[in-house]
């Protein structure tokens, strides 16, 4: 009876890492229609606002996820330029190119996007996180040799892509 | 005594029996051992099912303006260069990485100060969207627009203001509108005039209020013997309208200009949705103050999503001029116009208008609005007309977007123009269309001219025009394909799009041929605006005119996609173009502007003196006979007003 109660005790827990059951199906069925399943789940999961969140909600989610990336991401720009990284003319001037178009990203698309969501001018915000994909993918091709961004412009570019996703979802709904 | 069945629970309830410790912990150690076997079943089952729901699909979201996810896979791999250009089709030719020149971006100032327009509106810097409340008052025509005073992107949106004597000279005024009252703090939006029969104007406009809700305002001029209209009122009971019950409250905006009823009260429409079906709300009121709703709607079609900027006008069936909005009787058919948010397009369609239950029935259900033909087959929208009581005609506004990348619009500190004003008419010989046409006034801005004539370009080849400067022109082309070619040429089942085709260098039997315009000596840059002829096996003709943005720049980050449309041509017409070309803009038009392309294109070579022109033919089977004068086009000289002259 004791290692009954036990093994239930440790089940449940381990049953519970099943999205479904925590996070309820808007989430999952969002996810579904967004190129970057596993991504958005993540991102949205980690968010503890995600719970009961409508899809408005979710996306605006994923833009501050798109933020927080991209400003983690123009961290790390600042930090190459200042290292002994930059001493190559060309590296220098992709990451200084880099440095702003991530400034674009947070400076300019996050806040047209937000306002966008608030107001319910949806197509404006699509036009926002498209372009925050652009920029991303732009500043991944700056550099002509290997790229000290790559993961961190990938990771950029999907989210930014997600958010274009769930804001196309609100959209067509 | 060792226990035979050590999966059989425990006796004791509180633990071991100490004397028989050594046979009770290994029983204890299997016990445990087959919990976590247990778990580790479930844990694996658990895995496999969140595996296998992300793996089934996640289907690709399609962008109307090009597929921005290039794969579903889940491992990390290096970003392929992915362009604005469609998912299928056309050749990335323009994609290699682009080469940095000076400056921080791809773009250096020598490219981007060239992109800004001569002859089109546009404010000084920072970010425009939608024309509002255009009108013609005490010698003035007057424009405002969405603005945004603070960045190169759409927010903070305010209303700015112009004037001009001749819908081409602009001169900025101060802000007509900004944001400080509660009912349109986060946004002074859309909104139209409407002229009194004592002369008076008074607009409405969409506020977007503290709370984010969607409501109708009312405001007029301060002093309405300012011709200049410089400052204005709002209402001081404002809301006049708040969303209605069954509509979501930001799913109400852009009120349309009034038009007088048989009752003599003003009547307007305002879009809006249900669900997936676009509806226009229809609102009588005799003082703008006071409404109400009428039953129904003016007009519904399911699966167009929300309705923005709605337009509602008269034509004449027979008559070269236009009419006043509240005009009716024979001889007169009513448009409907919408801006659909979904694909960011403008469509028309033409109609009868129902005044006794305020509804109004399309000529062609195939064709309703929404699903059927577009003012524009390229970057426009938010279109408005409105009735110029000066010249009687009816005119129209389009907002001209940009299609390159935010941070270009960031570092050349301004995006978006309008399109030149155009007249709108009737297009009597189809009956279905509208023919639109740059007003007479842009005439104004030629300069000398080159005229050709009779010029035959054969089949695959490529005419260079010397003109001299070519990034701003005006262009009137007559064209003519050898008459015995399109008799002999065999037909096909094909169907043929312009954006699913391989743009100007794919060529057919009978097309593509046309003009290049804003291409370099080596026609490394270019961009086709032309016209394809599509022989079905039955022996139809079918022609299309498009604008194909592939090869317009070697940037990566721009709009590259084939635009155009298929296009009635009557018998007995020759195919005929009018293309504007102001810098970064290109307004072309087929057939006296029945069918029309506006495109944005952001050349790195074919600037400035490097910019040139070419007739070309990529039939296989035919030759072509153009004819064609050119003319340079001066600048607008759009700048603010005096400062000394403003009252």
């Amino acid at each position: 009876m004791k290692s009954f109660i036990i093994f239930l005790f440790l089940v449940f827990p381990v049953e519970a890492f099943r999205p479904t059951l925590l996070l309820g199906n808007l989430i999952e069925r969002t996810c579904k229609q967004t190129p970057f399943y596993d991504l958005c789940i993540w991102s949205l999961k980690s968010n503890p606002e995600s719970c009961n969140a409508d899809v408005k909600k979710l996306a605006q989610i994923m833009v501050d996820s798109l933020k927080t990336k991209a400003t983690d991401t123009l961290d790390l720009i600042d930090e190459l330029l200042e290292d002994g990284l930059a001493l190559d003319p060309a590296m220098r001037r992709a990451l200084t190119s880099c440095a702003e178009r991530y400034n674009v990203i947070i400076r300019a698309d996050v806040p047209e996007i937000t306002e966008a969501l608030k107001t319910g001018n949806y197509k404006f915000a699509e036009k926002g996180t498209n372009d925050a994909a652009i920029e991303a993918n732009s500043c991944e091709m700056e550099f002509p040799g290997k790229s000290p961004l790559t993961d961190m412009n990938k990771v950029v570019h999907d989210v930014s892509v997600v958010a274009a996703s769930i804001v196309k979802i609100i959209l067509n709904s | 005594m060792a226990d035979r069945n050590p999966f059989l629970p425990v006796s004791s309830s509180d633990g071991f029996n100490p004397t028989g410790t050594q046979v009770n912990r290994r029983k204890l150690i299997k016990q445990l051992l087959t919990i976590f076997v247990g778990l580790l079943a479930v844990g694996l089952f658990a895995a496999l099912l969140i595996g296998n729901n992300g793996s089934d699909n996640a289907h690709v979201n399609e962008n109307e303006h090009g597929s921005l996810a290039s794969s579903t896979s889940k491992k990390p791999e290096s970003l392929r260069p992915v362009s604005r250009g469609p998912a299928a089709g056309v050749s990335e030719k323009s994609n290699r990485p682009f080469a940095n020149v000076d400056g921080n971006l791809p773009w250096n100032n020598s490219m981007l100060s060239w992109q800004r327009t001569a002859f089109h509106f546009q404010p000084e810097k920072n970010w425009m969207n939608d024309p509002n409340g255009p009108l013609f008052y005490k010698g003035w025509y007057h424009f405002f627009y969405q603005y945004n005073p603070n960045a190169a992107v759409w927010g903070d949106i305010v209303w700015g203001h112009a004037v001009s004597k001749d819908l081409i000279h602009w001169l900025h005024l101060p802000l007509a509108m900004v944001a400080d009252q509660w009912y349109d703090k986060n946004g002074v939006w859309t909104g139209s005039a409407t002229i009194l029969p004592d002369g008076k104007v008074v607009m409405l406009y969409t506020g977007s209020t503290a709370e984010a809700v969607q409501v109708q305002n009312l405001a007029y001029p301060a002093d309405h013997s300012d011709p200049l209209l410089v400052h204005w009122v709002k209402y001081h009971g404002n809301p006049v309208l708040v969303p209605p019950p069954g509509i979501d409250e930001k799913d109400f905006r852009d009120p349309t200009t009034a038009w007088l009823t048989s009752e003599g009260k003003w009547r307007i429409t305002i879009g809006s949705k249900i669900n997936k079906t676009g509806i226009a709300l229809v609102y009588d009121t005799k003082d703008f103050i006071n409404y109400e709703q009428l039953d129904g709607v003016l007009h519904a079609v399911p699966g167009t999503g929300m309705w923005e900027c709605v337009d509602f006008f008269p034509v004449s069936k027979t008559e070269e001029n236009g009419l006043d909005t509240s005009v009716n009787g024979p001889g007169v058919k009513h448009v409907v116009k919408v801006s659909l948010d979904d694909d960011r397009h403008d469509y028309y369609a033409v109609g009868t208008y129902h005044e006794k239950n305020s509804t109004w029935i399309p000529d062609q259900h195939e064709i309703d609005v929404g699903i059927g033909i577009r003012y524009d087959y390229g970057i426009y929208y938010a279109a408005k007309t409105f009735y110029d009581q000066n010249k009687n005609r009816r005119v129209l506004w389009g907002w001209i977007g940009e299609s390159d990348s935010e941070a270009a619009d960031k570092q050349k500190g301004w995006a978006s123009v309008q399109s030149i004003p155009r007249t709108i008419l009737f297009d009597k010989k189809t009956g279905t269309h509208l023919v639109q046409w740059p007003v007479e006034e842009i005439d104004s801005l030629r300069l000398n001219s080159n005229e050709f004539n009779q010029v035959t370009i054969q089949a695959g080849s490529v005419v260079p025009l010397d003109i001299g400067p070519a990034t701003q022109l005006d262009i009137i082309a007559k064209f003519e394909i050898d008459k015995e070619a399109l008799e002999k040429t065999t037909g096909s089942n094909l169907t043929f799009s312009c954006s699913t085709s391989g743009g100007a260098a794919e060529r057919g039997a009978l097309g593509p041929f046309g003009l290049l315009v804003l291409a370099d000596e080596s026609l490394s840059e270019q961009t086709p605006v032309y016209f394809h002829i599509a022989k079905g096996s039955d022996g139809n003709l079918k022609t299309f005119f498009c604008n194909d943005q592939s090869r317009s720049s070697e940037a990566s980050e721009v709009n590259k996609q084939i635009y155009g449309s298929i296009i009635p041509v009557l018998k007995g017409e020759n195919l005929s173009l009018r293309i504007l070309v102001d810098h970064s803009i290109i307004e072309s038009f087929a057939q006296g502007g029945r069918t029309v392309i506006t495109s944005r294109v952001y050349p790195t070579k074919a600037i400035y003196g490097a910019a040139k022109v070419f007739l070309f033919n990529n039939a296989t089977d035919a030759s072509v006979t153009a004819s064609l004068k050119i003319w340079q086009m001066n600048s607008a000289f759009i700048r603010p007003y005096p400062n000394d002259k403003k009252s």
